[in-house]
């Protein structure tokens, strides 16, 4: 990849979504709100809190803003992202506090809203601690009632399918050829790279 | 007798004077147990007939004195038997048109005497003697009540010493042996009969809710469950409800009365107490009387549903429905009635009870009622569908072999998951097939049910209610349970697991696709889900599906379809909706990666589409029709151009196809301009046996003609056929090589070459301790290699003469024919003659 291709993409990357960047000066580059809006508009994610830790995923120097290379960095996972970089991403998505564990209380977190509430049952929260059990059950391989990346790692390499175990952080599969779609229009300029 | 006649026979419930028996085919039964056991009593128990009852028995007869005829005193009005007892009394007094009957060998010969009218006699009998043990054997012997053991009795008997209370002891043995023997047989018949079960009352409120609603012209103005929750059995019911046979609690408003709190249990339909203050219990405690169902229930309690409901039933398509319905239930279920009635008077009688012989066994009896009944409706369930199968393949035998799709779905809109049996059994007699058609085994409703069960039904439950999130977690770890164990498969059935996998095919949302898939693709295994898949339409959208941009979807879709396209039936559903098509282009990933320059990656995955597309067309390549569409979607050419591909799995699904295709006519002739035949006798070289296997089978398909078995000579396949003919553990592999070589032996230029590779010695020694199959080629092998004279007088020195005559005395037509062939051969030489 040389250096003048390189620069032709990121040009294009930044174009796609200029009048986000520039609102604040060429430099900056996006803010929390406008980042999410970009993921809620162009990504189809919904969860505020999950939004929010995408964000903090992309903004590797927590200045709270995305810059234009904490930018292409993290499109290069969305939309190129080998299993390992997706999943070192999702990981760090999911572990709310930073710590290094997705433990009992980030899941039932990220979970509560994935059931629909049946007012029949006498403890809402009933259905979400069981499905967490099940979570636990799946991929807590050492048994110590949290989520290392060790863990996570060894239940997606069984099943890719558990990558976004806890909610969507990456793109779907329709948005991302969207994006592409309209990002890359003519193809023959980086089919060659 | 006494408990079989208070507790089984079905009395009707008119209370003037003597109640009658109901002409039932229980009470039939009963009576004619009961005249069996008169009639027979005679030669049996001579000594015991000749007791003299304690009363006589005594009933109105229709019989004319002048039937009677030796051992009677006969005149105009009277009859009198020549036997008399002690006191010089007639034992049989007959004074039109009463009659008294004083011993069993009168009775006998009464019974004998009516012939014809031996039914309305015996029911006349019981119906005038309601406790004709007590008159046999007299108020006294009542003395042994419930509690007396048979101990007990033999004790009185040794004591007593009296011949004749030692009779009397015999006779209420015997007769105590006939109690039971009758409540046995019409416990068979119980067990046959209708009660109300869960099916008939879903559907009958299905259909009520149908035809309620706002405004004047509906029946009801609301019907509704109490409970939303429905258990697997069908019950809506509280499982401690559920031992007293309720099945479900429906709260009613009709137009014109207030809201009627309802229970729908096996016995019947009743009002119960209603619904009580504290959040949604309900006062179980029975209101009113018992109504047979739902219907005779709210014709009763409304007026305005009555008059609406006979409007309603003018409807055609509801009337003919319900007419159905009615025609198989009715019957029946009017039986039921009386039985509950007369249970519960019954109770109220103990008192009464008490001067009935009982043996101690009564009260058993009374304790497994309730759960008998019970017991009943479960069993009764499957066969009713039995019954209604037949039912309607009688009705429409004829337009459902035209087409069963159209009133397959009406059927299915009408009622649900209890007919499912009949939809598959009906079916499967319009498609007749070489395919196994396994009867439907639906889990008692109330067996033992493995722990598994009720995770599933969890797991299931998070599917339904789940966000992608929850449904993808529900989904792996629902893929952790053993698929391939028939329990899992089934139990994701039956808690309506099938019916949400295949929705969330219908979604957008890929992951849960995939899942779904992943699960479906294992169960598919079972004979039995592929019939649900194709019963709740999984094939269009699976079809659909491998359009999809997604190779691991598109794999697994045809996967799957490979797996569920075992049968005819499915098979044709792919056909008609365009997936061979579909799975052609699959066949076609492989060319087009090959053109530009992507990684090896892709490549792999493209490799597994076209894979996978191979397995789905060889599942559906077995019927004629798809063969045909095989061929017109350009399928052969790209099956030649994968065989040369060096992947092992793919060359077993696109070789198997292409063995299944070669029977067709065009297809020899395609796959000879496609030069499949030289890749065809590389892969006879492969390691794989099963690749091996379908490689000869194809050769043996294709090598009808010359220049099919020039070919295979051509390009070196005789060689490997021959030597594979030394491992002769694998007999399928055996038959189709041996099959080849049969074919390919027409030509004679091969002939020479398989002698040069020794085959022939091979062939004879194959000759015994062979499957028939297997036999059957090497047979028609020799036949052909014998028609040349160095040949014959191999076969000979090899000894192959003497196993060939042997095979003579077989049964098996071809094989007969192929012997006859190779010995007539052989017969023309001299020397084998010898």
């Amino acid at each position: 990849m040389n250096r003048k291709k390189l620069q032709k993409l990121t040009d294009t990357l930044i174009k796609n979504c200029k009048h986000l960047t520039e609102r604040q000066g060429t430099t900056i580059g996006l803010d929390r709100n406008a980042f999410r809006n970009i993921l809620h508009v162009t990504f189809g994610m919904t969860d505020d809190m999950i939004m929010d830790r995408v964000f903090r995923g992309f903004d590797k120097d927590n200045d709270g803003c995305v810059n234009v290379s904490e930018w292409i960095y993290g499109l290069s996972v969305f939309l190129r992202g080998t299993l390992e970089e997706k999943m070192k991403y999702c990981f760090e998505v999911f572990d709310l506090n930073g710590d290094g564990f997705i433990s009992k209380e980030e899941m039932f977190h990220m979970l509560k809203n994935s059931l629909l509430k049946q007012p029949s049952e006498e403890d809402p929260d009933e259905g979400i601690k069981d499905l967490v059990e099940i979570t636990l059950k799946k991929m807590d391989h050492d048994h110590d009632g949290k989520l290392s990346f060790t863990d996570y790692e060894q239940a997606v390499r069984e099943e890719t399918l558990l990558l976004e175990a806890f909610g969507p952080c990456l793109p779907d599969p329709k948005s991302h050829m969207e994006f592409e779609a309209q990002v890359f229009k003519d193809p023959s300029e980086f089919n060659d790279i | 007798m006494g408990v079989a006649l208070r507790k089984s026979a079905q009395w009707t419930a008119a209370g003037y004077g003597t109640r009658t028996l109901e002409i039932t085919p229980l009470n039939e039964a009963i009576l004619k147990e009961i005249m069996i056991f008169v009639e027979s009593f005679i030669y049996k128990h001579p000594q015991e007939a000749k007791y003299v009852f304690v009363e006589p028995l005594e009933w109105k007869t229709n019989l004319d004195p002048s039937a009677f005829e030796s051992g009677y005193i006969v005149s105009e009005t009277t009859v009198k038997s020549e036997e008399v007892d002690k006191d010089g009394q007639p034992l049989l007094f007959l004074s039109v048109p009463h009659i008294k009957i004083r011993s069993f060998g009168q009775l006998s010969r009464f019974l004998l005497t009516a012939k014809d009218t031996k039914l309305k006699e015996a029911q006349a009998c019981i119906e005038a003697n309601r406790d004709p043990v007590t008159k046999i054997l007299g108020l006294d012997y009542n003395a042994m009540k419930d509690d007396t053991s048979v101990v007990n009795i033999l004790d009185k008997i040794t004591k007593d010493g009296d011949p004749e209370s030692e009779i009397k002891m015999k006779l209420g043995v015997l007769l105590k042996h006939l109690d039971l023997h009758l409540l046995n047989h019409s416990l068979k018949h119980i067990s046959l009969e209708i009660c109300l079960n869960p099916a008939i009352v879903k559907n009958d409120i299905e259909q009520l809710k149908h035809l309620s609603g706002k405004g004047e012209q509906t029946v009801l103005e609301s019907i509704d469950y109490t409970s939303d929750y429905e258990f697997s059995n069908g019950c809506r019911a509280p499982p401690w409800r559920q031992i007293h046979g309720e099945i479900c609690y429906v709260v009613v408003k009709p137009h014109d009365v207030e809201t009627l709190c309802i229970t729908c249990s096996a016995e019947g339909v009743f009002l119960n107490g209603g619904k009580t203050d504290d959040e949604g219990g309900i006062n179980y405690e029975r209101k009113s009387e018992i109504y047979k169902d739902l219907v005779t229930f709210l014709k009763e309690k409304s007026a305005k549903f009555l008059e609406n409901m006979s409007k309603q039933i003018k409807d055609v398509r509801f009337s003919e429905e319900w007419d159905k319905e009615k025609e198989l239930n009715e019957a029946p279920k009017k039986e039921e009635e009386p039985t509950l009635q007369k249970a519960l008077p019954a109770s109220g009688k103990s008192a009464l009870e008490k001067n009935q012989i009982n043996f101690g066994k009564n009260q058993m009896t009374k304790r497994l009622e309730p759960s008998l009944n019970w017991k009943a409706t479960v069993d009764f369930k499957d066969h009713k569908n039995v019954l209604r199968d037949t039912q309607e393949e009688r009705h429409g035998g004829k337009l459902e072999r035209s087409g069963p799709i159209v009133s397959a779905g009406r059927t299915q809109l009408v009622r649900k998951s209890a007919e499912k049996i009949e939809e598959i059994i009906s079916e499967s007699s319009s498609e007749s097939e070489e395919d196994e058609e396994p009867p439907d085994h639906r889990q008692e409703a109330n067996a033992d049910l493995p722990s598994e069960y009720w995770q599933i039904q969890k797991l299931v439950k998070y599917l339904k209610g789940g966000n992608q999130t929850a449904t993808v977690i529900a989904l792996c770890s629902m893929k952790d349970f053993n698929l391939a164990q028939e329990t899992c498969q089934l139990a994701i059935r039956d808690v309506g697991g099938l019916e949400v996998l295949i929705n969330l095919l219908d979604t957008d949302e890929v992951k849960c696709k995939i899942g779904s898939l992943k699960i479906l693709k294992e169960i598919s295994h079972n004979p039995q889900i592929r019939r649900n898949i194709v019963d709740l339409g999984g094939l269009p959208i699976m079809v659909n599906i491998l359009d999809s941009p997604h190779k691991s979807l598109k794999c697994l879709a045809a996967e799957t379809i490979a797996n569920v396209a075992k049968f005819r039936r499915a098979r044709r559903a792919v056909r008609r909706h365009g997936g061979i098509t579909k799975l052609v282009a699959l066949l076609d990933c492989a060319h087009n990666s090959q053109e530009p320059a992507q990684s090896s990656l892709y490549d792999a995955r493209d490799v597994e589409v076209a894979r996978c597309g191979a397995l789905a067309l060889w599942s559906c390549s077995k019927s004629y029709a798809n063969k045909e569409a095989i061929r017109k979607a350009g399928g052969i050419p790209l099956l030649a151009g994968l065989l040369k591909t060096s992947h092992e799995n793919m060359l077993i699904p696109v070789v198997g196809t292409l063995q299944e295709c070669a029977s067709e006519e065009n297809y020899r002739a395609a796959i000879k301009a496609e030069r499949i035949i030289e890749n065809l006798v590389k892969n006879l070289n492969s390691e794989n046996e099963q690749l091996q296997e379908h490689c000869a089978m194809a050769i043996y398909q294709c090598a009808e003609d010359k220049e099919t078995r020039d070919l295979v000579r051509l390009h070196g396949g005789l060689k490997p056929l021959a030597s594979l003919l030394n491992n002769t553990d694998n007999k399928e592999r055996l038959a189709a090589v041996t099959g080849a070589i049969w074919k390919c032996s027409i030509s004679k230029e091969n002939v020479t070459k398989f002698r040069e590779y020794k085959a022939i010695e091979t062939l004879v020694g194959l000759l015994t301790d062979q499957p028939e199959e297997v036999l059957v080629n090497v047979v028609g092998a020799l036949g052909e290699c014998c028609q040349e004279y160095e040949n014959r007088v191999l076969v000979r020195k090899c000894g192959g003469i003497q196993p060939l005559v042997n095979l003579l005395v077989g049964i098996n037509q071809t094989l007969l024919v192929n012997v006859t062939k190779a010995v007539g051969a052989c017969a023309a030489e001299p020397e084998s003659m010898a």
